[in-house]
């Protein structure tokens, strides 16, 4: 009797979510907000590849159409006559320049921003250390038509003295020689762009050698290092790869920059041996100054040589991460 | 080559934080000294006054006297890099040089102290491994980077390259606490091959390894947290841990507190 009461009166159990649908729900895949963020994180990733790719066919295919136009050879022409009939144009002169100008940029910058890391991190009392990074992270948000504008008032008038001296005892290289002309030379924009590229150079490698763990330093330390044998032991290898990776994101900004170099150099469309010597051009300044007088096929010699800019750049990029890979074993990631 | 410690008066501070206060003991040349007590009691701190690594932490300062074989580490007139170089130490995480490879980071202190024939650095090199008991494991990777090793081995590794320069002390600072139990006895049987070239200076958490390994014990406390560590009381480790002359140290070992 009581049995079957039980039985009749009790109501079907209230469905508790089965094991497999709480565990699908601790995976999230179910959550709307959870499905909200995926979609977005997704679609953004999808979104930056598509950007790409249509960057590399806008590129790709307006650098195809002048070049088949180019009467010259693309490569090793030195002139940039895009208005002639037919047009006869080259990046020879601009690749040079580029990559001069971004080597002396690099070789003045990257010691210097390296040296300025340590002493914040390593050296400096820290007050004094915060106050120099205050001022570097200033030096950052200067615009660079700025620095351009000091560059070619404040710089090139400056250059002569250091220039001449150069020509005395250096001149017999041949690439120190200077013939007395305006200093708005290969040699300026490096400085300059030196200058330009030593913040963001100095900000990252400062963060880097912070990380260093302390007991890498102590290991030092307690070995009987000095201060300079412990930054030698234990903070430079550890940073390595991110003194690297600082590098070249000043060598992309050195490589494309362009107004700065628009204001001091004074172009032309030759390579000198002299680094002294007025003349000599970059991608970007040419682009800059040549685009708004120049014709449909002029934009499209312009395009191309930019689509060239942007192989430079991979390739630097590609080589960097080849030399951070080749010791990666021996990186501080695996302590 | 082993040196006797005396330590009398010795206050350390981080910043206006009295961390330890007024220590004095004297360490014997040729024996394992342990340190024990609760955390926060100082004894690590006081280890690293021993080799000058104390002031290394910004707003550490030291008062008071060490006499390594009656010269004062402390003087105005001694370098604490020379300090250092006589009085080597192993750290609590094993931490071998990520970037260098076994032999260089055995290598690494001799290298600081002056320029080694490679014939002269391969002996030594070899010596100190062996010294540690890691030379058989590691005898054909030398050039292997030193952060692929075991945990245990790693430690031995850190010991090698402690020795390599011939310290005339070594301190310990919690060696093993990162370590299984079979890498820790293999670090404990060293130590007690280790005594009979150097002075040995150990922090430990663990009392068994303090009964285990060492002549002398030191039982430091600290009487609220805040309050700077004391010494309580030092004495050879069998009385230490069967009769105590001090209450406190007693409670600590039967594990009535810490």
């Amino acid at each position: 009797m009581d049995i079957s009461t039980q039985t009749t009166d009790a109501s079907p159990p209230t469905p508790q979510p089965s094991v497999v649908q709480q565990k699908r729900n601790a995976r999230g895949a179910t959550r709307a907000g959870d499905r909200v963020f995926l979609g977005l994180s997704r679609g953004s990733g999808i979104l930056l590849l598509v950007i790409m790719a249509a960057i590399a066919v806008f590129l790709t295919y307006r650098a195809s159409l002048a070049i088949s136009k180019d009467h010259g050879n693309f490569l090793t022409t030195f002139e940039w006559n895009t208005n002639l009939i037919p047009p006869s144009f080259g990046i020879a002169v601009l690749a040079f320049g580029t990559v001069v100008s971004s080597i002396i940029a690099m070789a003045i910058a990257v010691p210097i921003a390296v040296a300025i890391a340590l002493f914040i991190t390593h050296y400096a009392p820290r007050r004094i250390g915060g106050l120099v990074a205050y001022v570097i992270d200033l030096l950052a948000a200067v615009p660079s038509i700025v620095y351009g504008l000091w560059g070619g008032l404040i710089l090139v008038p400056h250059m002569t003295g250091l220039f001449s001296w150069l020509n005395d005892f250096f001149g017999w290289t041949g690439i120190f020689s200077w013939d007395g002309g305006a200093p708005r030379s290969m040699l300026t924009v490096g400085i300059l762009l030196a200058i330009m590229i030593l913040p963001v150079i100095t900000n990252v490698s400062r963060e880097v050698f912070r990380q260093v763990p302390q007991m890498h330093e102590e290991a030092a330390l307690a070995l009987g290092a000095t201060r300079w044998e412990v930054i030698r032991m234990a903070v430079l290898p550890f940073g390595r790869s991110g003194v690297i990776s600082a590098s070249m994101l000043g060598l992309g900004r050195a490589l494309g920059e362009t107004m700065a170099v628009a204001t001091v150099l004074s172009p032309d469309f030759d390579i000198h041996a002299s680094l002294l010597n007025p003349g000599g051009g970059t991608f970007a300044q040419n682009i800059a100054s040549k685009f708004s007088e120049a014709t449909a096929d002029g934009r499209d010699a312009l395009i191309a040589s930019g689509l060239v800019l942007f192989v430079i750049t991979l390739l630097v990029n590609g080589a960097a991460r080849i030399i951070i890979q080749r010791r990666a074993e021996y990186s501080g990631a695996n302590a | 080559m082993s040196k006797r410690i005396d330590v009398s008066g010795l206050t350390a501070y981080y910043g206006s934080h009295k961390a330890i206060d007024d220590i004095s003991m004297n360490i014997e040349p040729r024996t394992v000294t342990a340190f024990i007590g609760p955390s926060g009691c100082g004894k690590s701190t006081f280890l690293r006054t021993l080799n000058r690594m104390h002031e290394v932490t910004p707003g550490g300062r030291v008062e008071g006297k060490v006499l390594l074989d009656d010269e004062n580490l402390y003087a105005a007139n001694i370098d604490p890099v020379a300090v250092r170089r006589e009085i080597g130490m192993v750290f609590q995480r094993p931490n071998p040089f990520p970037t260098m490879s076994i032999f260089d980071n055995v290598a690494a202190g001799l290298k600081l102290n002056g320029s080694y024939k490679k014939s002269e650095l391969t002996e030594i090199v070899e010596k100190s491994l062996k010294g540690a008991n890691l030379w058989n494991e590691v005898k054909d990777r030398l050039n292997k980077p030193g952060s692929g090793l075991s945990g245990g081995q790693q430690q031995r590794l850190c010991i090698a390259r402690a020795i390599a320069v011939e310290p005339k002390v070594l301190l310990m600072d919690e060696p093993c606490s990162a370590l299984d139990p079979i890498s820790t006895l293999a670090i404990e049987d060293l130590i007690g091959e280790l005594k009979e070239r150097f002075t040995i200076v150990i922090v430990t958490h663990n009392m068994q390894q303090a009964a285990r390994v060492s002549d002398r014990t030191a039982f430091f406390n600290l009487a609220a947290v805040g309050q700077p560590g004391k010494l309580i009381e030092i004495d050879d480790t069998e009385r230490i841990f069967s009769n105590p002359s001090v209450q406190a140290t007693e409670d600590y070992i039967s594990g009535r507190f810490g």
